[in-house]
């Protein structure tokens, strides 16, 4: 803005600098590096290397697997949550609203902390339910082996369908009932209308869905890390967290991931690439004018089946594997049957007053997730009203940077972090809680961003110029207009990256030292040691901790929506 | 002088879009003036200038004889300093303050002592008729009411000049009839200078002092009362926008002026001038239908009641256009016509223009 | 004989009862109105024919078809009762070429190859559509889309159109230049129309007779001439274009337009029998006023508040005491100024007693 504008000079300028500076030095810098350290060695581009490092067995198993378990996952999980979504919006199944709300339940549930209760019901020597089948039952060979590709996948699957689940959902809500109406007076009958009008519209939605299941299973840590291990299943993320961990950084196996973080970065850039054309050009307007409820498909005979079947579905997928986790963090040693004797609150206790690990994973979860919420959250509405509000040129460099931590994976960005704050640069925080709290920033960043700027494009620029011309100074409008309107979306914004990073394992795992645990590294490493009933028990209060947040996060935004 | 606002050779420009070029306009204190044109002429860029939303190319601009903006590099005076009262399409009134916030505000910021305040925002809430509404938010409000408490809001610091930029087009057909009235006394009552963006002819007529009739290049056609633009029309542009306009094209034979493609002879004044070809144009009002009087002869094509009005569809040797006769008035004089039935023509007013120009204006 | 018959047709939705006990009888090849404002239950009588909501009671017959009837436990779906419908949103299917959209009723009904495409083709081009055949209808403009609507609804040949607000989706201009398609169409196939509509000048332009309806019940069933010159009461005289209303009261005998010393005497006055009622009304229209000279037999005298030149029309406001009028005159016709005394003349005028 080159024109002198008394009263508002510099406000401008301050802000769009400062929203620069966040974003190069917390996104820009370390993903930049990763890519350095990829394709930059001795001074010189090198692609021999590259090529090197992925042809070696290890890395090239990896690559398969990821694939493998993330096609296998998202197929899954495209049925189910179509279906279901079917099921609950276009049927007259009972208890619809209950069902569906049940259905987004596992959003909120940690995946590695039911990889944890699966293994415990379903590793083939010691899961409960392969035990029953072998020793009550007779049976010579175990019912199902959760360590397997089949394994994770279907645990996945749990965890992820409700991304296609929820935008299957919203379009067939949201879809004019007369382009399915019109149908049936043309002649054609539910069936049809299904088969040739709903399906084919709500299409872009489904494959829309099934993209962002892709590309978090892709990137996938827990469940593979939990359950893969064993088998000697490794994914991209948990090779790269096994060559670091086990090396102890070391530049060997610093560049095996960074060029296995270059392959995640590029696959996941595509399916979000892909994931904008289908939204733009496939995406039909199926918005109607005047709404009716739309036809309901009479289950008649199969109805009652098909409501067991979802209460099944419910009842196997969620809440068998939170009460074993429940009860196993009850039982006083991991093998003992759960009788009222061997049940007690004793290990709740331990870890919430005795035990120094999980005392202090807990407080730095906590207070990393308050810091990184609180900081995300401001920075976000600063950027977001760069980008939104303000016309400046680059400010779509701004916006790609913002929205890069979307399609690059947890893993990558702790190693990002890495390279940036190990002291290569001046700086450094390795082995604080403090490289967690940048990791922390730059991943949840783009959550921030998004909230704030939808919130912000509500606020339209009449908004603010009507305060101009009411005698008001570029502060003051910020002040009594702008802040108090865009307060839902900062708090939005808040619990958006307070909840996820309360169960975050994925970034923790890389970055965290003995001092520095956080509830998920806790959980995980406490069951890696063998401490099977204590992890049990961290997972449950976890548990308790993400219900709590959730249903205030409910009561909230029911408030402020009404 | 007597001129609130003066615009000088301004000039906007968006990308390489050239939205307003060297423009001048005065505006007369006191008076109500629309800015009418159709969209994307300019008005709104205009009106966004003068409230310093926007800065010129070229140009300057006085309020009050003051030298707001000045493209040539001169100090600025910004939006909030330009005293004005703005309302705005789409009401912009914040949602998360009361009525009495919003209409309150910018006394606040002027820092007035609180019972004045209060004072001066609940006679202003009273006057647009929101009385005892003053707790609301808008939320809570009809469209109708949250545009009046946007127009109170404009109002409330007592400024001397109101800029409206189509201030009535989110309202029903309804209300925007009842809302424009209002405007208008209004502006009477409290002796501002009002600044009308619309593109609705109807609007423009119904409220101003003055409108000035813009084209879609940015040009200003024509300035004038609604009186001297709808009935003495500079151009084919300013006719043709300013209401429903019938055209019958003619041909010079031998001295005749043919009408169309047929051998009738209009029956008006014959054009004069260089054009080789000619056009005249009339309103659904410059004719007069008969069953058998004088004139042209016609061929009903469509009949369609609508009321208060038949409205017919006629054809004159190819050339067709509509009409409308006061229902009472076609029972009264028998002229309640069924499709296929001919009629005659007679004008009470023809304008006539050059075929080429006309084509410049009717094609968009 | 009639051909779209309703037989004391109810509908409830819980204890509101939005269709009250509605007989109608439409023509073959009549286009039939329903018009009302928003909530008055004209699209959910629409929505009874064509089968997408059920009858709390009465039937619905097509030609002798019945259609529904709870009492006889009978109902037809809507894709066995073969209409062509419109609906307010287009309700085209985007993932289908403008072509396959206007066949798509033909394939259902496995009409064979040749017939389809010869069917198809003349439905476009009965709407214009040939050349946008292959395009995708989610480009096409509203009146693009609507016009493949109507070329869907056409495509089967139906001898009935259901059309659901088909023009308050587009814009003015637009929506008077689809108004005489659809005409045109009904003209060239000779199908039934039923029309829904709150627009009452698109109700007096496009039918035979029109149905005003209030709250579930039926005001007044008509030919759109007769509606307008001679309403059956209050609410209809005030729907159908403006209208502007005075209440009257009675003092010694005389009447006197309220809270004003101007008395409605002579030929202007009410009758006797009705002198005094409840809520006595005048009722005129503005543009059936007309300024006269003082003194003129049964002319009211008030003054001019309010003068704008609109145009074709110029348009006054004349108030008596605190009631005011409306009068609409041309824009050549000379009347008096802002602030000046004027007489005015009823050409036609009703009166009303009663709430509404």
């Amino acid at each position: 803005m080159s024109i002198k504008q008394k009263g508002s000079f510099g406000v401008a300028q301050i802000i769009l600098f400062l929203s620069v500076a966040v974003l190069v030095v917390v996104v820009a810098v370390p993903v930049l590096l990763i890519f350095f350290n990829a394709f930059w060695a001795d001074g010189q581009f090198n692609i021999e290397d590259v090529l090197m490092v992925l042809k070696q067995p290890d890395t090239y198993q990896a690559l398969i697997n990821s694939l493998i378990i993330a096609i296998g996952t998202t197929v899954g999980s495209t049925i189910v949550g179509t279906f279901f979504a079917w099921l609950v919006t276009r049927t007259d199944l009972p208890y619809k609203t209950f069902m569906k709300s049940m259905f987004l339940v596992p959003f909120m549930l940690p995946s590695f902390i039911g990889a944890l209760a699966w293994k415990m019901l379903l590793s083939p020597n010691a899961g409960f339910i392969n035990r029953y089948w072998m020793d009550t039952l007779g049976f010579s060979s175990p019912l199902f082996d959760i360590y397997s590709y089949l394994g994770i996948m279907i645990v996945e699957v749990m965890y992820l369908f409700p991304f296609v689940f929820i935008q299957v959902c919203g379009a067939l809500e949201r879809m004019d009932p007369t382009l399915e109406e019109s149908a049936r007076i043309s002649g054609a009958g539910l069936l049809t209308i299904t088969r040739k009008i709903t399906i084919p519209l709500v299409l872009p939605s489904i494959i829309s869905g099934a993209l962002l299941v892709m590309l978090y299973s892709m990137a996938h840590f827990g469940t593979v890390a939990v359950l893969g291990i064993e088998n000697g299943i490794f994914n991209i993320p948990t090779l790269i967290y096994q060559k670091i961990h086990q090396s102890a950084g070391s530049f060997e196996s610093i560049r095996t991931g960074t060029v296995l973080s270059t392959v995640l970065v590029a696959t996941a850039a595509l399916i979000i690439w892909l994931q904008g054309k289908i939204l733009s050009k496939g995406h039909y307007q199926i918005i109607g004018g005047k709404s009716f409820r739309p036809m309901e498909l009479k289950l008649r005979g199969l109805r009652t089946p098909l409501f067991l079947f979802c209460l099944a579905y419910i009842g196997f997928t969620i809440v068998l594997p939170t009460i074993v986790i429940f009860l196993v963090g009850g039982l006083k040693t991991y093998g003992l049957a759960f009788t009222w004797e061997n049940l007690s609150l004793d290990n709740y206790k331990f870890i919430l007053f005795d035990y120094k690990v999980t005392k202090d994973a807990i407080f730095n979860s906590l207070s990393l997730g308050l810091g990184s919420a609180f900081i995300t959250m401001f920075a976000g509405v600063m950027i977001s009203y760069v980008i939104v509000k303000m016309r400046v040129k680059g400010k779509g460099i701004l916006e790609f940077l913002g929205m890069l931590p979307f399609s690059v994976p947890g893993s990558v960005i702790a190693l990002g972090v890495i390279l940036a704050w190990s002291g290569k640069y001046g700086v450094n925080l390795y082995n604080t809680v403090w490289i967690i709290l940048v990791a922390y920033i730059a991943r949840y960043m783009a959550f921030s961003l998004r909230a704030n700027s939808a919130a912000l494009e509500q606020v339209h620029d009449s908004l603010i110029e009507a305060s101009r011309s009411c005698g008001a100074t570029m502060w003051q409008s910020l002040k009594d207009i702008v802040i108090p309107l865009v307060k839902p979306g900062m708090l939005a914004a808040f619990f958006l990256i307070f909840l996820p990073s309360l169960r975050e394992l994925t970034v923790s795992i890389m970055l965290y030292s003995p001092t520095t645990r956080t509830i998920g590294v806790a959980i995980y490493t406490l069951n890696e040691d063998g401490e099977t009933v204590v992890s049990a028990a961290l997972a449950g209060i976890a548990l308790i901790l993400i219900i709590l947040g959730q249903t205030i996060i409910n009561r909230f935004t029911k408030k402020e929506g009404a | 002088m007597d001129d609130i606002i003066k615009i000088e050779n301004v000039s906007k420009a968006y990308d390489k879009h050239q939205v307003l070029n060297n423009l001048d306009l005065s505006i007369k204190r006191g008076e109500c003036f629309t800015l009418l044109g159709p969209s994307g002429c300019g008005k709104t860029v205009l009106l966004r200038l003068i409230a310093g939303f926007e800065v010129p190319e070229t140009g300057k601009v006085y309020i009050d004889n003051t030298l707001v903006t000045d493209a040539d590099g001169g100090d600025m005076v910004s939006a909030d300093r330009r005293g004005l009262g703005i309302v705005f399409q789409d009401y912009a009134v914040w949602p998360h303050m009361t009525v009495f916030e919003n209409v309150s505000y910018p006394l606040k910021i002027a820092k007035k002592p609180k019972e004045e305040l209060t004072a001066t925002t609940m006679r202003m809430i009273e006057m647009v008729g929101l009385k005892d509404l003053d707790k609301r938010l808008p939320s809570e409000l009809s469209g109708g009411q949250q545009q009046r408490v946007a127009l109170a809001r404009a109002l409330v610091a007592n400024s001397s000049l109101m800029l409206l930029d189509e201030p009535l087009s989110n309202l029903d057909a309804n209300l925007r009839e009842e809302m424009r009235f209002e405007i208008k006394e209004l502006q009477r009552e409290l002796n501002v200078t009002v600044l009308y963006v619309t593109h609705d002819q109807e609007i423009a007529l119904a409220i101003a002092d003055r409108v000035a009739v813009m084209d879609e290049k940015g040009n200003i056609r024509q300035i004038g009362t609604p009186y001297e633009i709808f009935e003495r029309p500079s151009d084919p542009f300013v006719f043709n926008f300013m209401g429903i306009a019938n055209y019958l094209s003619v041909r010079e034979e031998g001295g005749k002026y043919l009408v169309a493609n047929g051998n009738q002879v209009i029956p008006w004044k014959n054009p004069e001038g260089t054009a080789t070809s000619w056009v005249g144009g009339f309103r659904p009002s410059d004719v007069e239908v008969t069953r058998d009087g004088e004139g042209l002869t016609g061929v009903i094509k469509r009949a369609s009641f609508l009321g208060a009005t038949m409205h017919y569809l006629i054809d004159i040797d190819g050339d067709e256009f509509n009409t409308s006769i006061e229902t009472h008035e076609a029972v009264e004089k028998n002229l309640i016509f069924e499709e296929g039935e001919t009629c005659k023509i007679s004008f009470k007013d023809l304008l006539w223009f050059d075929a080429e120009d006309l084509k410049e204006v009717t094609k968009q | 004989m009639s051909y779209i018959r309703l037989v004391d047709v109810t509908k409830q939705f819980g204890k509101v009862t939005a269709v009250d006990k509605l007989n109608l009888e439409i023509e073959k090849g009549e286009c039939f109105s329903m018009l009302g404002p928003s909530g008055c239950g004209k699209t959910t009588t629409l929505r009874m024919v064509a089968g997408f909501e059920d009858l709390s009671d009465g039937e619905v017959y097509v030609g002798d078809n019945l259609l529904s009837s709870p009492k006889k436990k009978y109902y037809l779906p809507p894709e066995k009762r073969n209409f062509g419908m419109v609906f307010q949103a287009f309700a085209v299917w985007p993932h289908l070429s403008v072509y396959e959209n206007v066949a798509f009723p033909l394939r259902i009904r496995n009409v064979e190859a040749a017939e389809i495409d010869k069917r198809t083709t003349e439905a476009l081009r009965a709407t214009n559509l040939l050349k946008e055949a292959n395009n995708s209808p989610a480009n096409l403009s509203g009146g693009g889309k609507q016009r493949v609507a109507l070329a869907r609804a056409l495509a089967i040949n139906p001898d009935v159109m259901l059309l659901d607000e088909p023009l308050s989706s587009l814009d003015p201009h637009l929506r008077e230049e689809m108004r005489f398609e659809i005409k045109d169409l009904q003209k060239k196939y000779g199908f039934s129309i039923m029309y829904v509509t709150h627009d009452q000048s698109e109700a007096m332009a496009l039918s035979d007779r029109i149905l005003v309806m209030k709250l579930g019940v039926v005001q007044q069933i008509d030919t759109p001439f007769n509606v307008y010159n001679n309403p059956a009461n209050k609410f209809v005289f005030s729907f159908i274009g403006l209208s502007n209303f005075l209440n009257v009261n009675a003092a010694n005998g005389k009447a006197f337009i309220a809270g004003s010393e101007v008395e409605i005497a002579g030929a202007l006055a009410p009758k006797a029998e009705i002198l005094g009622a409840d809520g006595l009304t005048i009722a005129t229209r503005p543009s059936e006023i007309s300024f006269v000279s003082e003194g003129t037999p049964d002319s009211l005298r008030g003054v001019v508040t309010r003068k704008a030149f609109l145009g074709e029309i110029i348009d006054y406001q004349v108030k008596f005491g605190d009631q005011e009028i409306r009068v609409q005159k041309g824009r050549r016709d000379i009347g008096p100024e802002v602030g000046e005394n004027c007489s005015v003349a009823f050409s036609r005028h009703f009166w009303y007693t009663g709430e509404e």
